[in-house]
């Protein structure tokens, strides 16, 4: 079943919002990704110290929690209905 | 420390959490939550993700694996950090839909079908049983570590006793909260409050022993990372598979562990919450897992080889002597334990009274069903079943000993219950997910998990015969259970994850892919997936054949009597019906359903309602009944549509026309005014000149240019009435047409001589083709002349440049012939170009050259006569004009 066509284009507010969503699905995927990176290392006499790599992780993870509390404003309320998968 | 103190301290604990959870009870009962509803409450009731696993197990896994404990809060970060739209349709869906569990939205969305309830519950309980027995085995083992550290003289107390009595005293507390009453959205404020406190209590504890670590023991953060790298042990080289793999089942358990859905579905009403937990639930599991590392090396450093890492929270605070933090430490690891278990067996207790007891027990006393008050029956399963889910762990806890570290634990009842991942993600977003393919994925899921996962870790010979585990499943080698289709090499509990999780989806995939869904089951698929478009309404009744009546007395067993007859009075008020009993209309149905489902769950409330209605449920006809109604509906907006856009463009016309038609009037008014005048001026001097004349004493040449003058203005009268009539002749279209082969060059030349006449004083360049004239016509060469003589001559009046030059360009063009006149004057302004052939029309007076406005008007109507037309050609920077005939007119019809 066909839904209600919805406008093509938007106006300055709405538009950020919609960005900003945008945004907020692709974190997972960069965080994913940083936090990946165990898996590429080797054995080997140079791998990094582990309180350097515990350090790398948290500083990740802060990163993530930042970026989420400033798209967060965007996620709420607005056009509502509008998303799914648009 | 005395263990009288701790088990105090313990009492005094659990009294304050029950006052926490009376005093919102009771304002919930008057409707006044207030923040108590605040994104706040909601993401710290999410952190019972956290469970006494977290809290004592994590630093236990730091001590045996190094910073793989990470993984299991980098799934729950990343899904919350970036999949609040996954997060949000599920919240939006059990809102709407009254969803009381994740087996409840499963068994909805697939056609409300109880089997698949059952078989989630089964696997929820399985998964969360050995999950339970971990939570009471932390507290006993808790309970021990400061009985060890008691002076000698206590009661050191016993385990297996211990554990039962946590047991009771939670099963008490969850029966007392959980199931107090039958709401019809299963919420349970005074609990998720409760568990708010205790998530406060966790983290303030943990950091606490942290910081008390770090800077208590050790020499502040330089001091640690040294002891960290110091500490570097082989076995905390990270895997890569386990790494990504555990990535991946922390991040499915966090949307399917039941007691996950419980606080973040079923116990919240906005979506809203969401935007703040997707940074502050990450924010918490940060603040949770900060200071698991340093405990752990700390731990590994201070206290002797061979104590327990899983202990260390506590035993590092006992060993140096603070006993007040120890309390704290335990008061945090008990409220993650004693939060999970309520929560947990809640969120069974209500899958299982749902989807196995109420079922069963209408199919075994359905005489009695119609009589009983279904409410007591619903509420007493829940309390059963909240006890038996408690006494399950207890006994798995008895059984297993209470041996097993508690991470592995932990991730085997991950799997369990992310094996309902794939139905879940299909169901909510993908239309042709159907029953059969849930089914057959589930199924497959739980079989693997449980023969790969679940029995091996009870240990060879325990429940699988060794034999097994080296020979394979009936001696087939590529069945052994840690080696499935001879993929050895793995880690065992990745291995279990992918065979399981692979085999599971691909079974729900070719299971959907093959089979046909049911009517409800496709229109539940509709409304789940849809759910933001808002279109398709939840399964349809058709307009059944229920008694109002036995509707109203089922609907007072399930409700209760006052709810229930209050919403059959607003349904019938709503219909414009007195009285207690609304008409059974579809809608009404629903919205009762909507109501029955918030309290047994989807299935049942399908189940029970179909047995008033009849077998007036949904069928594939009324599926399609209702897809042609709206697809009728669409076509006749269509309709609707293309009659507007015609009568805009009636509109419109006829606006023009009323706009020509005023000019016209204004045009005509002016013409008879004009034409009055036009026959005033020679009547006029006829008049005087032949009263002169009749004097009779004027000399002979005098009398002769009086004479002529009359004869020259009677001769202007005649033509007027000349064109007059020759107009309306043309009009009435009983014109005679004297049809003969003429050379259109001819036309021309004679057209140019005429027309010389006009303004003989002015000199015109003439250019033209001799080529292209060169056309024969078959048409009335006189008129046609006329038409061109017209035309030539309003350029000589009209035309107003200085070195005046006239166009004449021929053209042919299938079967037509175009003559353009085109003069370099200042041309027609645009506003006058659709009123020049009309009759009695004229520009301006002051290139009056004494015609009445009808040349033009008479020259369209010969033109529409001889079967052409001409027209005013815009944009030829002069006065342009463009007469088309056809080459060949045969006669046209008189």
């Amino acid at each position: 079943m066909r839904r209600p066509t919805r406008p093509v284009f938007l106006a300055r507010a709405p538009y950020r919002r919609r960005r900003l969503r945008d945004a907020a699905r692709l974190l997972p995927l960069l965080g994913f990704l940083l936090l990946l990176l165990p898996i590429l290392w080797q054995d080997g006499p140079d791998l990094p110290r582990v309180s350097d790599v515990a350090l790398y992780f948290f500083g990740v993870w802060a990163v993530l929690i930042l970026l989420a509390a400033v798209f967060a404003s965007g996620l709420k309320g607005g056009e509502g209905e509008e998303e799914e998968e648009d | 420390m005395p263990f009288n103190l701790l088990v105090a301290a313990c009492l005094l604990y659990v009294i304050a959490l029950f006052a926490v959870a009376f005093f919102v009870e009771a304002r919930a009962r008057v409707g006044r939550l207030g923040w108590l509803r605040s994104p706040l409450v909601y993401t710290l009731s999410l952190s019972i993700y956290c469970t006494a696993w977290t809290f004592y197990g994590a630093v236990g896994y730091a001590a045996r694996s190094g910073l793989e404990f990470l993984t299991i809060y980098f799934g729950p970060t990343l899904v919350f950090v970036g999949w609040w739209w996954l997060l949000r349709k599920l919240v939006r869906i059990g809102r709407q839909y009254r969803v009381t569990s994740i087996a409840d939205l499963i068994s909805s969305r697939f056609g409300k079908s109880n089997t698949l309830g059952v078989i989630v519950t089964i696997i929820a309980v399985v998964a969360a049983t050995p999950y339970i027995a971990l939570q009471l085995q932390s507290v006993v083992l808790a309970f021990g570590v400061f009985a060890s550290a008691t002076p000698e003289g206590q009661l050191a107390p016993d385990a297996s006793q211990t554990a039962f009595w946590v047991a009771v005293g939670l099963a008490l507390f969850t029966v007392l909260f959980g199931t107090r009453n039958l709401d019809v959205k299963e919420q349970h404020h005074g609990i998720v409050t409760a568990i708010a406190v205790e998530a406060v209590v966790k983290l303030v504890a943990l950091v606490a022993v942290g910081c008390f670590v770090v800077w208590g023991i050790a020499g502040g953060p330089a001091d640690i990372i040294a002891r960290i790298d110091a500490a570097n042990l082989p076995a905390w080289q990270v895997q890569p598979g386990r790494w990504a793999g555990l990535i991946f089942l922390s991040a499915a358990a966090v949307i399917t562990l039941p007691r996950m859905f419980q606080v973040m579905v079923v116990e919240t009403n906005d979506e809203g919450h969401l935007a703040r937990a997707s940074w502050a639930f990450p924010l918490y599991l940060l603040g949770m897992s900060l200071f698991i590392l340093p405990i752990a090396v700390v731990g590994l450093d201070h206290l002797p080889a061979g104590s327990n890492p899983d202990m260390f929270v506590l035993t590092l605070p006992l060993a140096e002597g603070q006993g007040a933090l120890a309390m704290l430490a335990f008061l945090g690891g008990f409220s993650s334990a004693t939060s999970m278990v309520i929560v947990e067996s809640i969120a069974l207790a209500t899958m299982i009274s749902n989807h196995i007891v109420i079922p069963l027990w209408l199919r075994l006393n359905r005489a009695e069903a119609e009589r009983e008050d279904l409410r007591a029956i619903v509420l007493n399963a829940r309390r059963l079943a909240i006890a038996a889910v408690i006494s399950l762990g207890y006994g798995y806890y008895k059984v297993s000993g209470g041996s097993a570290a508690l991470a592995a634990i932990g991730l085997i009842a991950f799997l369990g219950v992310a094996q309902v991942l794939p139905a879940l993600i299909g169901g909510l977003f993908w239309r042709g997910a159907t029953r059969t393919g849930a089914i057959l994925g589930l199924l497959t899921g739980f079989v693997l998990w449980a023969y790969c996962s679940f029995l091996p870790s009870f240990g060879p010979g325990a429940v699988l015969p060794e034999a097994i585990f080296h020979d394979g499943l009936f001696g087939l080698a590529w069945l052994r259970p840690q080696a499935l289709f001879g993929t050895g090499g793995m880690d065992p509990l990745i291995h279990a994850l992918f065979w399981s999780l692979t085999l599971n989806a691909t079974a729900f995939c070719i299971g959907s892919l093959l089979t046909f869904p049911g009517p409800v089951e496709r229109l539940q698929g509709a409304a789940f997936v849809h759910v933001f478009g808002g279109g398709i309404g939840p399964q349809r009744w058709a307009m059944g054949q229920a008694e109002p009546e036995a509707l109203l007395s089922m609907a007072q067993r399930i409700l209760g009597e006052e709810t229930a007859q209050a919403l059959f009075e607003t349904a019938a008020r709503g219909q414009g019906k007195e009285g207690l009993l609304p008409e059974p209309t579809p809608a009404f149905l629903e919205a009762l359903e909507a109501r029955f489902s918030g309290a047994v769950g989807a299935a049942t409330a399908h189940a029970m309602i179909s047995q008033l209605v009849g077998r007036a449920a949904i069928s594939v006809e009324n599926l399609m009944a209702v897809a042609s109604e709206s697809a009728q509906i669409m076509e006749y907006s269509a309709r609707l549509q293309t009659r507007e856009t015609e009568l805009t463009r009636t509109a419109g016309a006829l606006r023009e026309a009323n706009e020509k038609l005023q000019q016209l009037s204004l045009q005509k008014d002016a013409f008879l005014s004009q034409i009055s005048h036009e026959l005033r001026t020679p009547m006029t001097s006829i008049r005087a000149f032949s009263e002169i004349l009749t004097e009779g004493t004027l000399p002979a040449d005098q009398v002769a240019r009086y004479g002529r003058i009359i004869h020259d203005e009677a001769k202007r009268l005649t033509r007027l009435l000349d064109d007059l009539l020759d107009l309306s002749v043309l009009e009435n279209g009983t014109v005679q047409l004297n049809l003969e082969l003429t050379s259109l060059h001819q036309m021309l030349e004679t057209a140019l001589t005429a027309a010389r006449q006009t303004r003989p004083e002015r000199s015109f360049a003439m250019s033209r083709d001799l080529d292209d004239e060169a056309v024969f016509l078959k048409t009335d060469a006189d008129r046609l002349t006329q038409v061109f003589i017209n035309l030539i001559s309003n350029a000589r009046k009209y035309c107003d440049a200085d070195a005046p030059e006239l166009r004449i360009a021929v053209r042919q063009r299938g079967g037509k012939v175009t003559v353009d006149f085109i003069d370099n004057g200042k041309g027609i302004p645009k506003e006058a170009q659709s009123l020049i052939f009309e009759k009695f029309a004229r520009l301006s007076d002051a290139n009056r050259a004494g015609g009445a406005g009808l040349g033009l008007a008479i020259c369209r109507e010969v033109m529409a006569n001889l079967g052409g037309a001409v027209t005013y050609l815009p944009g030829q920077r002069g006065a342009a004009f463009r007469v088309t005939v056809p080459l060949r007119l045969d006669q046209v019809a008189a």
